[in-house]
């Protein structure tokens, strides 16, 4: 089963958002309008000042060592306990729709290794992509789910906050997550807050209760990163799509915008210039509980059958 | 500029999305490129190539806008007979002398100018004098007075001859240069063959698509579609911007770059019009503050000069360096904005009787520049020295010669928001490791005074287009810290508490300056009151004490003060409008009332230009100023620049000098001649016209002529400044590949504000070199392994980046490869972050207009592998040059040996 078969609101709470969105499912009766990000990376500069703001705003520590990484010009490396925002650097041999490079001479797509190939005449067109991820405060938010002490929940904006005097590190919605955001901080506890619990986005909860723009929208000079009511994002984006298509720029298209997609869609949605494998996103994201109830049915169908087989073989033995 | 200026960048962004065509034209593909339109890869250092092939299509193709170049620049004024341009002269213009290897500029001139009042070259304007690229503050060698080292080599140390010859030249501020108006001669058809238009057709006329492929490495049909995009989007009812910074700056023909630019400009009528204009971005915060109230040695407030000893004795020689009497525009006010100054200064001390104290301005006895300190320091001739927000062990060119002079001196200050490698260099720097310096040898005492930022202090930051905008202090500074102002007071409190018993005449300049402002319960001076002081202030009459409105109510009998003419105007109406912050949402689309930018709060200089001749907008979609008549008067969405009253109409009388003397079609206000000037008939040293030149260091033979490099440009020919053979020199083969430095987002310049912070050294930890996947193979480099590279000064190490974004260019029959280095690393035990300095790699060597050091562009050696320690790092870099067979002499000879004329 899945969730594409299904309508929402169809009986599965806790695991499916109801027509009111998931913060009514969470009991918020009286609530604002669902919040989120638009990260339009087609106009991403790459200048992570949405990374530095966050740090800064979310006391985040240093994440890891001083090392160069050699991924283009992103040393962090990816979304996790100490890097809530991440900045991707994408260097491709293709064109990008409108643009035109010095250097452009057509060939086949290249995946060696940098150094690997080639003189000048085998260059082939450029472009350099970038696209700052977050946690996508999915509809259906399988961590929250699976966390057994309540530290993940549901806020009145629609996000997902972890609390971190709730959490006992468990651990449990590390694995949970079908975009690998979560995770728990290591590190010296001395100098590092909250060591050993889950840490990720909290989409600046704190500046939203007070009515401010989170930390990495309000830092952004290019308005990639753009904060707001969903439903008005999710119009927005549509109409910067077809903007798009319209110059030329058709590997345009829109992630995590669908509210029919596997995690019922994300709070934090992107603009994409190519598939999502490219910038380290899953392709078709599932809610990874979204199984569950039809899990426990069967589990609960087999049970059912063992035990009435089993009530048969004593019925038979005791014949 | 998404690479170094974000923020900015996002109006860039915004244009983009309302349909403006992005070009990006740079060495590598930066940030900027990966959202352009279109990205052009040049070879550092070939700029005028390009852009005078521009300059030539216009001319060509009769794409100029006419009716705006005949009326408002120099196009039709007649060049005297006496001119030879380059190609008659083996690459030299007329005048020039290969001696003292300076130009007579007398015959540049006019028709009919026998002589004029600037013979001696005022600089242009202060858009080449920026440091950002360098260091954390301005002066990081853009100070230089003009020089001549034709004096011996000596090892080391230049000679006394050389010195006294630098200091015998030209000391002038930013004003534009003189010239005497009346008898300039006019074609107005344009066609007599000395008529300037004439005279630039021919002088471009060989910078053809062909000449940019072999310069600069760019294809025709990349070259011919910028072409057309800029020409198609100019005219009545479009208008181009260009946008630089130091890529064009920091080089021996760094001013060059930016004029060619402008004749374009003006070709097109993209001066003075709204989206039009060449902005040059400058640096972090306020770099653009400190020139207009400057950190350079031959500057004072307002680009008014620094007096030379001997030449401007009296403040009636003074005026008179700055302009002629008898020439047109603002300049010949001069006499009245530094009586200004001194009255701001020296308050009640000066008078009309002491020539308003004038004698208590310091003079200049010769060339006090960052370069020509660090080889006085050196040479044992300086005592002390203040480092303020600079980094020049790390930052500066040739950072090598700057830490071994920073070991000469007895006593130095550094103020700084952390203990950065200027500071510790007495027990971290390279040459320790060399063995060059021993830290028992050295007898600097360093004084670190931790800095407050700029959060903890109130002051006002002027960016790029000549705007204040104020901030106020947010937090107090932790600590010990204090801002500069603070500590700049305190210091003048001091000095003159030691003084304060002193007979001495010369302490005098120092216990008669106004130096009461108020303070607050901390005793921290008020920086308000420093902006009303710069401001000025009536001193007699019924307005005595009140704000100046304008620098046009300046007195010159003493009855007013103002620190800084051009800023008169920030503190009217005694409000500070530099703080003001009305929303644009609230008011027009030019949004006068957020900040103020100098001068009189105007938005675009020169914007008369933005109507036509008889003062109509030349479009609607352009209208931006314009003369009503009905009410008499200029009006428009900016403050006119000009005079409100003077209709488009009016013409001066015979014999009319000064602003009396600017007919009503004469935009351009601060002009000699109230024109454009597509051709400098004086004012600059290296020529009337730009002309390429290759770097000081390049693998490449000027195309265009024999004469290799700039020759007007200031060499150092010293042991310690020694330079790779350039073109067809034997030798050059040692050094085969261009490198350019610049600036990461994540990393501010010599990285004292950035390398101490860990959520910026993480995100760019490591230095590193960029190279194109063809150099990795051809010289065996490893991504992500370890390169050196080498220079005649030294080798440093990166990590290597092999990456697709820098690409080998094809110029006719060879390929040219490029290497990218970011300079934010240095040696050192404090930052969180550290790695070899890229501006170790780069000799000093100047632009004789400004002097500029030119460090975005060198050549090099590349090989794979981590440099000798030690000792045996020595030894590398002379075996290096043993190769090249370098001398003292290489490189340093400014007319090309084989010339014609050449000394050599």
């Amino acid at each position: 089963m899945s969730l594409a078969d299904t309508g929402p609101g169809t009986g599965l709470p806790g695991f499916r958002a109801g027509a009111e969105g998931p913060a009514a499912d969470a009991g918020w009766t009286d609530r604002p309008a669902r919040k989120g990000f638009f990260t339009d990376t087609s106009i991403c500069i790459g200048c992570k000042a949405c990374e530095v703001a966050c740090k800064e705003w979310n006391g985040v520590p240093q994440d890891g060592l001083f090392e160069l990484l050699g991924s283009s010009y992103d040393n962090t490396g990816a979304l996790g306990a100490s890097t809530w925002r991440h900045v991707a650097f994408v260097e491709q041999r293709k064109p990008l729709g409108g643009q035109r490079t010095g250097v452009t001479d057509l060939g086949m797509p290249a995946f060696d290794k940098p150094g690997a190939v080639a003189d000048p005449d085998e260059r082939t067109d450029f472009r350099w992509l970038m696209s700052s991820d977050v946690c996508k405060h999915c509809t259906n938010a399988a961590c929250l789910d699976v966390c057994p002490t309540g530290a993940l929940f549901r806020t009145e904006f629609g996000t997902v906050v972890v609390q971190p005097d709730v959490c006992n590190g468990c651990g449990y919605c590390v694995p949970a997550c079908p975009y690998g955001v979560i995770e728990r901080r290591e590190g010296d506890a001395a100098h590092v807050p909250n060591v050993g619990v889950a840490q990720k986005c909290t989409l600046c909860y704190d500046r939203l209760r007070e009515d401010q723009t989170p930390a990495c929208a309000k830092a952004c000079p290019t308005e990639s990163i753009q904060f707001g009511d969903l439903d008005e994002l999710r119009q927005r984006a549509d109409r910067r799509v077809a903007a798009l298509h319209e110059q030329g720029v058709m590997d345009a298209r829109l992630y995590g915008n669908d509210p029919d997609d596997g995690v019922g869609g994300a709070g934090a949605f992107f603009l994409l210039l190519d598939e999502p494998e490219t910038y380290g996103l899953p392709p078709d994201p599932v809610v990874t509980t979204a199984d569950l109830p039809s899990m426990w049915r069967r589990a609960g169908l087999a049970a059912a059958g063992l035990l009435a087989a089993a009530a048969v073989a004593f019925v038979g033995r005791s014949r | 500029m998404a690479e170094c200026h974000p923020v900015g960048f996002q109006w860039v962004m915004e244009a983009k999305a309302r349909g403006a065509k992005v070009i990006h034209v740079d060495p590598r593909f930066t940030r900027t490129s990966a959202v352009a339109d279109t990205h052009v890869p040049i070879r550092a250092g070939s700029d005028i190539a390009f852009l005078g092939a521009i300059v030539n299509h216009i001319l060509s193709n009769d794409l100029y806008f006419a009716d705006y170049v005949k009326a408002y620049t120099n196009a039709s004024h007649l060049v005297g007979e006496d001119f030879r341009d380059v190609d008659d002269l083996d690459g030299v213009f007329s005048g020039y002398d290969p001696e003292t290897g300076k130009y007579d500029t007398d015959s540049w001139a006019y028709e009919g100018e026998t002589e004029h009042a600037a013979t001696t070259g005022p600089t242009a304007h202060a858009d080449d004098q920026d440091g950002d690229d360098q260091d954390g503050d301005d002066h990081d060698g853009d100070d230089h007075a003009s020089t001549a080292h034709e004096g011996g080599v000596s090892p080391g140390g230049e000679s006394e001859q050389s010195e006294s010859s630098r200091g015998a030249a030209h000391e002038l501020g930013g004003h534009g240069a003189s010239v005497e108006h009346q008898q300039i001669q006019r074609d107005e058809t344009l066609q007599h063959p000395r008529c300037v238009f004439q005279v630039l057709k021919r002088h471009f006329a060989r910078y053809t698509p062909e000449l940019v492929q072999q310069a600069c490495g760019i294809t025709p049909e990349q070259f011919l579609e910028v072409c057309e995009a800029v020409t198609a989007n100019s005219g009545r009812d479009r208008t181009t911007a260009w946008v630089y910074s130091v890529g064009w700056t920091h080089h021996t023909v760094a001013i060059q770059y930016i004029r060619t630019s402008a004749i374009i400009q003006l070709l097109l009528g993209n001066t003075g019009r709204p989206g039009g204009g060449i902005m040059a971005l400058r640096g972090h915060a306020s770099i653009q503050g400190s020139t207009d109230i400057p950190t350079l040695y031959n500057l004072l407030p307002g680009y008014l000069p620094m007096p030379m000893a001997g030449q401007h004795d009296t403040l009636a020689e003074m005026a008179a360096g700055i302009a002629s009497s008898s020439q047109k525009g603002y300049w010949a006010n001069a006499r009245t904005y530094v009586v200004n100054l001194l009255k701001a200064w020296w308050g009640d001390a000066a008078t009309e009787d002491n020539d308003f104290a004038y004698d208590y301005l310091p003079r200049l006895t010769g060339d006090h520049g960052t370069y020509a300190t660090v080889m006085d320091m050196l040479a044992d001739k300086i005592d002390g020295y203040f480092l303020v927000g600079q980094n020049p062990a790390v930052g500066s060119a040739h950072a090598k010669m700057q830490r071994l002079g920073l070991a000469h001196l007895k006593w130095l200050v550094v103020r700084d928001l952390n203990l950065i490698e200027s500071a510790t260099f007495w027990k971290d720097a390279p040459e320790i490791e060399t063995g060059e310096l021993r830290t028992a040898d050295i007898d600097t005492e360093v004084f670190f005074f931790p800095a407050a930022s700029h959060v903890e202090k109130s002051g006002s930051f002027t960016q790029t287009q000549r705007m204040l905008q104020w901030h106020h202090k947010a937090v107090d500074p932790p600590g010990d810290c204090q801002s500069d102002l603070d500590f700049f007071h305190r210091l003048g409190v001091k000095i003159r508490e030691r003084l304060a018993d002193s007979g001495d005449d010369r302490d005098r300049p120092v216990l008669d300056l106004t130096w009461d402002y108020p303070v607050d319960e901390h005793g921290e001076v008020s920086a308000d009151a420093v902006l009303r002081e710069i401001n000025g202030f009536h001193l007699g009459g019924e307005k005595a004490g009140q704000a100046l409105g304008s620098y046009l109510e300046m007195e010159d009998d003493g009855s007013t003060a103002g620190g800084c003419w051009i800023y008169t105007g920030v503190y009217a109406d005694e409000v500070n409008q530099a703080a003001r912050r009305k929303p644009g949402r609230d008011q027009s689309w030019v949004a006068p009332e957020w900040g103020w930018a100098w001068p009189a709060n105007r938005r675009i200089l020169y914007n008369r230009a933005s109507a036509d001749p008889d003062g109509k907008p030349w479009s609607e979609r352009k209208a931006y100023v314009w003369w009503d008549e009905d009410q008499q008067k200029w009006v428009g969405h900016d403050v006119p620049d000009f005079e409100p009253d003077k209709p488009p109409s009016y013409r001066p009388p015979e014999g009319a000098t000064g602003i009396a003397a600017l007919a009503g079609d004469d935009p351009f206000i601060m002009q000699a001649d109230g024109k454009g000037w597509l051709y400098a008939p004086s004012g600059l040293l290296d020529g009337p016209m730009p002309s390429h030149y290759e770097p000081q260091e390049s693998p490449v033979a000027n195309p265009v002529y024999r004469q290799q490099s700039n020759p007007t440009r200031e060499v150092f020919p010293r042991e310690d400044n020694l330079q790779n053979p350039s073109g067809d020199e034997p030798g050059a083969e040692v050094y085969p590949y261009v490198f350019t430095t610049y600036r990461l987002t994540e990393h501010h310049t010599a990285g004292g504000m950035s390398r101490w912070q860990p959520y910026l050294a993480e995100l760019q930890p490591e230095f590193f070199c960029e190279v194109s996947p063809e150099l990795a193979r051809e010289r065996g480099l490893e991504h992500l392994g370890w390169a050196t590279i080498v220079s005649a000064r030294t080798a440093i190490e990166a990590r290597v980046m092999v990456t697709d974004r820098v690409v080998p260019l094809r110029m006719g029959d060879r390929v040219v490869h490029q290497i990218g280095l970011p300079y934010h690393w240095g040696v050192g035990n404090e930052a969180l972050v550290s790695g070899d300095s890229a501006n170790d790699l780069f000799g000093v060597t100047l632009d004789p207009n400004v002097h500029i050091q030119e460090s975005k562009v060198a050549s090099c050696d590349i090989r794979a592998g981590r440099r000798p320690r030690g000792p045996a790092l020595l030894d590398f870099v002379a075996d290096y040059r043993r190769r090249a067979g370098i001398t003292t002499e290489t490189g340093n000879q400014r007319r090309t040996p084989g010339t014609e004329g050449a000394t050599s």
